[in-house]
């Protein structure tokens, strides 16, 4: 059957066509709108004419026809207002104009979008929802499941931000230069989180998306092209680089997930990990360490190791406790002790552990009682660690996690 | 394209004042620069201090009768005060122009676009 392969393209095309409309729609659920419409089509006419040489540029002139039969439509309808909605029509050209985002020195509309979706006008998590739609390609259901809410909720917060985007007139572009530095926070959470849905997306009924990582790697070079003397944006490229490098073993033939320490590391992407350690040294030689450069260096120390009994534990423990200190929060203390346990022994990892969950914070994160399995199996107290296997399964929402950790649960048993 | 910029802040802080007379004069040459500066940019369209709450009166109709009570619609932390109207492009020029108000430093500046606007002639 057609459907699914056409499903595929529209999902991985359709970021790029959208921020396309949106550009020249001004609007973001009239672009909406237009792409669905077009989805539509193609479902009809791809079945029957064959799929298209460019599914992108078919994509997008049907789009375009379809928001200005939209735009005109909307406009009779309109009863109160004495001057037109402010939406340009769509142009019939294929020309891309340059606009005020070019003088940035940067001309590219899914940075734009990235820029749009998290202005500090938009609820944060509106800012969330908004770049899991347009960037990835999610469905609402989709999105409402990363949330945890009723599908309902999610679908309004979606069209309150756009409608707010278009009603208060959140710009569509690149800020300028000298408001740069004080969107980058937002900006590099978003194009993570773009990253982190297609490496690891959070439950089953989403597909390993490597295209979005792809994306998200290409948006990160963008902004260090934007920003040269920005070391996080070297560091997230850096990080990310370096966890895509392994992305062919992460997951086995079974689609389990693989630890670390089992990953074949002959197919590991080396001409990746060459330019991650070239993007975290660029980021390192401007002398100012945040997060990014941080979890970065940690992922350097893992690609750098040639086996995973040569990795430099008390190294990556340390550099733990340093971004515990500086950015404190359950999750990093977690894999700090998680850390420490490989570089001084097991016991000391799961007296952090068995405190961390005392305090209660990570209360429904699977990964802590999955960490505390692993420690209690290392140290043969294996009835203990098929427990804790057994709470974490509880827990566990995706597949490729849930076989694995079924593995080890069976391993406790045997 | 229209937005006003709606100035809150604490109307007690702002009273204290009146025992300060350089640090009104100050606030009064800061708002004086700021509403010059709009014009100079084109953007000005109006706008006007407003007195305090204690000259607020509200008028409320219900079942066809006018009721009308002394002070602001509501207590509120921080009161209106005045407002300006501008016009400018995009909401990124709204609040550049919206964080350069005097009264951001100590209150809070509500931007919002305008809808249907009705002209005085």
């Amino acid at each position: 059957m057609l459907t699914p392969l056409i499903d595929a393209i529209c999902r991985s095309e359709g970021p790029r066509v959208l921020a396309g409309l949106i550009r020249r729609c001004g609007d973001f659920e009239l672009a909406e709108d237009a792409l669905q419409d077009a989805f539509t089509r193609a479902l009809e006419v791809w079945p029957r004419q064959g799929l298209p040489a460019a599914p992108a540029a078919w994509l997008t002139t049907v789009a375009r026809r379809r928001a200005v039969d939209l735009l005109r439509r909307r406009r009779s309808g309109l009863l109160y207002t004495d001057e037109p909605p402010d939406v340009a029509a769509p142009q019939a050209d294929d020309a891309d104009e340059p606009d005020a985002a070019a003088h940035s020195g940067v001309d590219d509309d899914r940075l734009r979008l990235v820029f749009t979706c998290c202005h500090p006008a938009l609820a944060p998590a509106a800012q969330t929802a908004l770049a899991l739609r347009t960037l990835c390609g999610l469905t609402t259901r989709e999105i409402s499941r990363a949330f945890l809410e009723p599908e309902a909720t999610t679908a309004q917060r979606l069209v309150r931000a756009k409608r707010k985007i278009r009603d208060a007139r959140i710009p569509y572009a690149v800020p300028a230069r000298e408001h740069l530095p004080e969107r980058l926070d937002a900006v590099l959470g978003v194009v993570y989180l773009v990253f982190n849905e297609g490496y690891a997306p959070t439950d089953d009924a989403r597909p390993l998306r490597p295209d979005l990582c792809a994306e998200a790697i290409r948006l990160a070079r963008l902004l260090v092209e934007l920003m040269p003397e920005e070391p996080e944006a070297r560091g997230l490229l850096a990080l990310m680089q370096l966890h895509d490098a392994r992305r062919a073993t992460r997951v086995d033939g079974e689609g389990a997930l693989v630890p670390l320490e089992e990953q074949d590391r002959s197919r590991w992407n080396a001409e990746q990990i060459a330019s991650g350690l070239a993007a975290l040294d660029a980021a390192l030689a401007l002398k100012r360490r945040g997060p990014y450069q941080v979890q970065a260096a940690i992922a350097a120390l893992h690609a750098r190791a040639p086996r995973a009994d040569a990795t430099d534990w008390p190294q990556i423990a340390a550099l733990y406790r340093g971004l515990l200190a500086e950015h404190p929060s359950p999750v990093i203390e977690l894999n700090a002790a998680a850390a420490l346990a490989m570089a001084e022994g097991p016991r000391q990892g799961l007296a952090w552990i068995e405190r961390l969950e005392a305090r209660d914070e990570l209360a429904g994160y699977h990964l802590l009682p999955a960490a505390r399995a692993d420690l209690l199996r290392r140290l043969g107290r294996r009835a203990e660690a098929g427990l804790a296997y057994e709470a974490a399964l509880a827990l566990v929402r995706n597949r490729a996690e849930r076989l694995y950790l079924q593995r080890r649960r069976a391993e406790c048993r045997s | 394209m229209q937005y006003v910029i709606l100035i809150y802040g604490d109307e007690k802080g702002f009273a204290t004042m009146a025992d300060d007379p350089a640090a009104q004069q100050a606030l009064y040459a800061a708002y004086s620069k700021y509403g010059g500066d709009l014009r100079a940019a084109g953007v000005l369209r109006g706008g006007a201090e407003l007195r305090p709450t204690g000259t607020a009166t509200t008028v409320r109709v219900r079942q066809g009768k006018p009721v009308t009570t002394d002070g602001p619609f509501a207590e509120t932390k921080e009161q209106l005060g005045g407002f300006y109207l501008i016009d400018v492009p995009d909401l990124d020029q709204a609040v550049h122009w919206a964080s350069r108000c005097p009264g951001a430093l100590t209150g809070s500046i509500e931007v919002r676009p305008t809808g249907a606007s009705v002209a005085a002639a």
